[in-house]
């Protein structure tokens, strides 16, 4: 085994950031304790059990999960604390979870039932001092703001609600809000991309990472490896999430993720 | 046995999934009269080193902690509170470990919170990283790191700068990322710790 010990003890402390892997990251839509995935957030299939497809998922390699519980508003939270346990026996990688979340002792029994972090999407905007709430009590590592664009006449907006709702806001602005009020981490779906497999919104992402601060997750519009590996190349962002091309095994992570590493992309396999 | 010293800063639901998945006993450390019952401890930590130890303080099991000499790890902020010193908050901490914590600052150019998986590197052989290849991955999510040392790290990550993913002194030992997070490398290095001499 190769020992670089002597060569870091007596060379210069500054160093580069390409030992941190980019991250890819299923992510599960779930209702009523079950997988499903919207496409264009409108017709739902089912596509498993959520606890089984993350064991599967951890097996695989991937390097996170995202759950979003897109019903949470108007179902009981035991639900998904029922499954944030479940996953946490199970899994040995971090995962996210969102939906549904809009007060501090949403968040606290989330992360006490063995989440890593959560995702707040429509409530930020709502309410944006949620963030700083949040990112006060359980630190800004723990805060993944999920942003939903669309373009409009050549401008960004933020929609709410899965997209169902437009707002006047700028996606540019509201991600550098949320970064200022303490998100640990900025989830950015293109709607346009989204169910497309067309490809990411890499102009978009590139756009808005080329002055973040915090790690930045793409999403929305994955359909094959060649576009995970453009998604890095141009964008530069931190991670990908993808969802159907995952769940029906269009795409599998061992992969991906030897294409990616061929391309010098750093992936951990 | 391995004895977890419950003081309330964080998520142990995570760790104690990882100690079961593994098949590693364990139990809650909350007066000084429990460190007996086990042969090495873990002192978990996750949120913000400063609160984390006044915390801690609160429990008044410092004076045991630093009477240990059997293995001890701390994970995260609970590697972070054997330190001398946090940037976070200006806190004072065990300074079981004469090492400043501090802050990814702009200079570096990195974003932060530093999230995701790193390679790590051990810089001198040790039974806790046993079976564990050179440059594997760990998962690491904080905002603060630890100096490099040349005399008490044992393994070192980058990001912008080369810092303490893992440090020891004597039997007690410090990972900056989390093992129970971190696929099968990780729960190599709890069972690792779990049956260090």
């Amino acid at each position: 085994m190769d020992n670089p010990v002597l060569n870091y003890k007596n060379s210069d402390l500054t160093a580069s950031v390409n030992d941190l892997a980019k991250r890819i990251i299923p992510c599960l839509d779930v209702k009523d304790g079950r997988t499903v995935k919207g496409v264009n957030f409108v017709a739902l299939r089912d596509a498993g059990d959520p606890v089984e497809l993350a064991y599967q998922y951890s097996n695989q390699g991937a390097d996170e999960l995202v759950f979003l519980d897109i019903t949470a508003t108007h179902e009981r939270r035991k639900t998904m604390v029922e499954l944030v346990r479940s996953v946490a026996r199970q899994v040995n990688i971090p995962f996210t979870i969102g939906g549904g979340i809009n007060e501090i002792a949403d968040a606290d029994i989330l992360l006490n039932s063995g989440a890593d972090k959560i995702s707040i999407n429509s409530a930020a905007v709502r309410n944006p001092g949620f963030i700083d709430e949040l990112a006060l009590a359980f630190g800004k590592q723990f805060v993944v703001v999920a942003i939903d664009t669309k373009h409009i006449n050549g401008k960004n907006y933020v929609h709410l609600n899965g997209g169902r709702i437009a707002t006047e806001i700028e996606t540019e602005d509201w991600i550098k809000e949320a970064e200022a009020r303490g998100a640990g981490e900025i989830l950015l779906t293109s709607m346009d991309h989204d169910g497309t497999k067309a490809g990411f919104d890499n102009t978009l992402l590139k756009k808005v990472n080329d002055t973040m601060t915090i790690p930045l997750i793409a999403s929305g519009g994955a359909g094959t490896i060649q576009h995970f590996v453009d998604c890095f190349k141009i964008s530069n962002a931190d991670a990908a999430l993808a969802a159907s091309v995952f769940h029906y095994g269009e795409i599998l992570i061992p992969d991906l993720k030897k294409v990616l590493k061929e391309n010098n992309i750093e992936v951990r396999l | 046995m391995i004895g977890i010293v419950y003081y309330g800063a964080g998520n142990i639901f995570s760790l104690t999934a990882a100690l079961d998945r593994l098949g590693l006993q364990y139990g809650m450390i909350k007066t000084a009269e429990d460190f007996e019952q086990y042969d090495r401890y873990i002192i978990p930590g996750v949120g913000h080193a400063g609160s984390a130890m006044q915390k801690l303080n609160d429990t008044g099991l410092v004076p045991s902690i630093l009477a240990l000499k059997k293995p001890v790890l701390g994970i995260c902020v609970g590697m972070q509170l054997l330190t001398l010193h946090s940037e976070e908050g200006d806190s004072k901490l065990t300074g079981i470990i004469p090492l400043e914590t501090k802050l990814f600052s702009d200079e570096l150019q990195v974003k932060v919170p530093h999230t995701g998986w790193n390679k790590v590197f051990r810089t001198v052989e040790s039974p806790l990283f046993n079976e564990i290849p050179q440059g594997s991955h760990f998962y690491f999510v904080h905002s603060y790191f630890i100096e490099f040392n040349s005399t008490f790290t044992i393994a070192l990550a980058e990001y912008g700068i080369k810092f303490s993913a893992v440090i020891q002194k004597d039997n007690f030992y410090g990972v900056q990322f989390h093992p129970e997070k971190s696929g099968l490398a990780g729960e190599q290095l709890l069972k690792n710790f779990a049956h260090l001499a």
